[in-house]
């Protein structure tokens, strides 16, 4: 079957390409910054880089076990790659807000304290923490079960990502609705709904 | 052009202009998207010659004024403005234009009149950008007369010696330099003048952030950011920031006009 073809295909990846391929951009999008690639702004420009290819990586990591589901191709081998990705891209993104675009301290408490997009977008990333911390193997043998329950964060952190963007833009900007949407769709395929009894 | 240089040059003392890729790949336009270079991208498709600008309202002599006889009977004159946009980024950009109170004056303000509303074509098959309503086109913007007489607020035709291009407002825009950039309308096809205060279309959009008033003013944060700082642009991925003004650097001029006022309030 094409399915198993592709796994089969997929087992010969090994996963330190994924974080090879998935890091270059960090580099890659710095230089450009450096040298005029970036444009005029190159400090928003490389903010918004960062924290879109964040964003993309979260829904990766969400969409890979509905897509084993649906058609069975499994990217499970993958998931802590895109999800350690994500959290460098996040900080990367918070890197950058902080050290080039804010540059002054305490302006930088006044807005996480003052404005709701950016207390959302510290909370995602204070969210994301713990997982990046206990994405190893050594910590899925000790936490157990508790694992699986600690890394149901993601659900959240995807949403206040979502969340942050949504409410960043000026006017309406479909954007990042169509994130949020991605990110609400993956998450609603997560419900398992009670089987309903026919009655008779 | 001889006359270019000429006028309010004191207003442009001391600064240094951003290059032309500055000024012109970097603009919010959103009739041309949302990106801020979606309209050096997109804006080639708008159609300005020919180009008439309707004047009507509270004045002598209300008509469509076809754009080249309105140039005819303006000096064009160079100004090097501050331009602070209420993103929190900056920019120095050389104008040609003319003062606004000369169109104005060209048309005859009536007695009675105290604003004036100015409206930006909405050409749909010529701006992709409309077909999304991030805004409520067609954009529109106002000024209270005393603002819009005032011979810092330019009417631009140019920058650095050229016709204005497409992305930044082709061919008549408004400059009003110590207010934030989204007053100053691009591409405007009508003045009104009129006694009540015009509708605008970011103060419509969202009128928790976006005051009528609209002055640079680094004592009233906008409600997501901060506006007490400013990035400059042009000076790459470690540009400093630096504190805004109050009006933009153009309080000693424009201060009286809001003598009384709460600031805070008429934001």
């Amino acid at each position: 079957m094409m399915v198993d073809g592709l796994n089969a295909l997929l087992r010969k990846v090994p996963t330190w390409g994924i974080y090879l391929v998935g890091a270059l951009p960090v580099p890659w999008l710095f230089y450009q910054g450096l040298t005029g690639g970036l444009g005029v702004d190159p400090i928003k420009a490389l903010e918004h880089e960062y924290g879109e290819l964040a964003l993309q990586l979260l829904l990766i990591g969400l969409a890979i076990s509905p897509l084993r589901r649906f058609t069975g191709i499994s990217l499970i081998r993958f998931r802590r790659a895109f999800g350690l990705l994500a959290f460098l891209y996040v900080s990367c993104h918070l890197l950058v807000w902080l050290v080039l675009d804010v540059q002054l301290p305490d302006q930088i408490w006044a807005d996480i304290v003052k404005r709701p997009y950016i207390t959302i977008g510290m909370i995602g990333f204070v969210v994301l923490l713990p997982l990046a911390i206990t994405s190893n193997n050594a910590s899925v043998r000790k936490l157990g079960p508790r694992w699986r329950q600690l890394h149901r964060l993601t659900y959240l952190a995807v949403l206040l990502g979502a969340l942050h963007f949504v409410m960043l833009v000026k006017g309406f900007q479909i954007e990042p609705l169509i994130y949020l949407g991605v990110a609400v769709a993956l998450l609603c395929l997560r419900i398992k709904l009670p089987s309903r009894r026919i009655l008779a | 052009l001889a006359a270019m240089t000429g006028g309010a040059a004191q207003a442009g003392e001391g600064l240094e202009p951003n290059s032309w890729e500055d000024v012109t790949t970097y603009c919010n336009y959103y009739e041309f998207g949302t990106g801020k270079g979606d309209p050096s991208a997109n804006a080639h498709s708008l159609t300005t010659s020919p180009w008439s600008v309707t004047i009507d309202g509270m004045v002598d002599r209300p008509g469509e004024y076809d754009f080249n006889e309105i140039l005819s009977e303006m000096t064009i004159e160079e100004r090097i403005y501050r331009f602070r946009c209420v993103e929190a980024w900056s920019m120095v950009v050389p104008w040609n234009g003319f003062e606004l109170a000369d169109l104005l004056n060209m048309a005859g303000v009536k007695d009675g009149a105290k604003y004036v509303a100015f409206e930006t074509l909405y050409r749909p098959s010529e701006m992709p950008g409309t077909q999304y309503r991030v805004l409520d086109w067609p954009y529109r913007e106002g000024l209270r007369l005393d603002e819009a007489m005032h011979p810092l607020t330019l009417m631009a035709t140019g920058i650095f010696g050229k016709p204005l291009p497409n992305q930044n407002g082709a061919p008549l825009r408004l400059v009003v330099p110590w207010k934030y950039g989204f007053k100053s309308i691009k591409s405007i096809v009508r003045l009104t003048l009129t006694d009540k205060e015009p509708p605008a279309s970011w103060n419509m959009a969202n009128p928790g952030e976006y005051g009528f008033y609209s002055n640079v003013n680094p004592n009233v944060d906008h409600p997501r950011w901060s506006q007490a700082s400013e990035r400059p642009l042009g000076g790459g991925l470690f540009a400093r920031r630096k504190p805004t003004l109050m009006f933009n650097g153009y309080e000693e001029e424009v201060a009286a006009l809001y003598d009384g006022m709460d600031l805070t309030r008429f934001y």
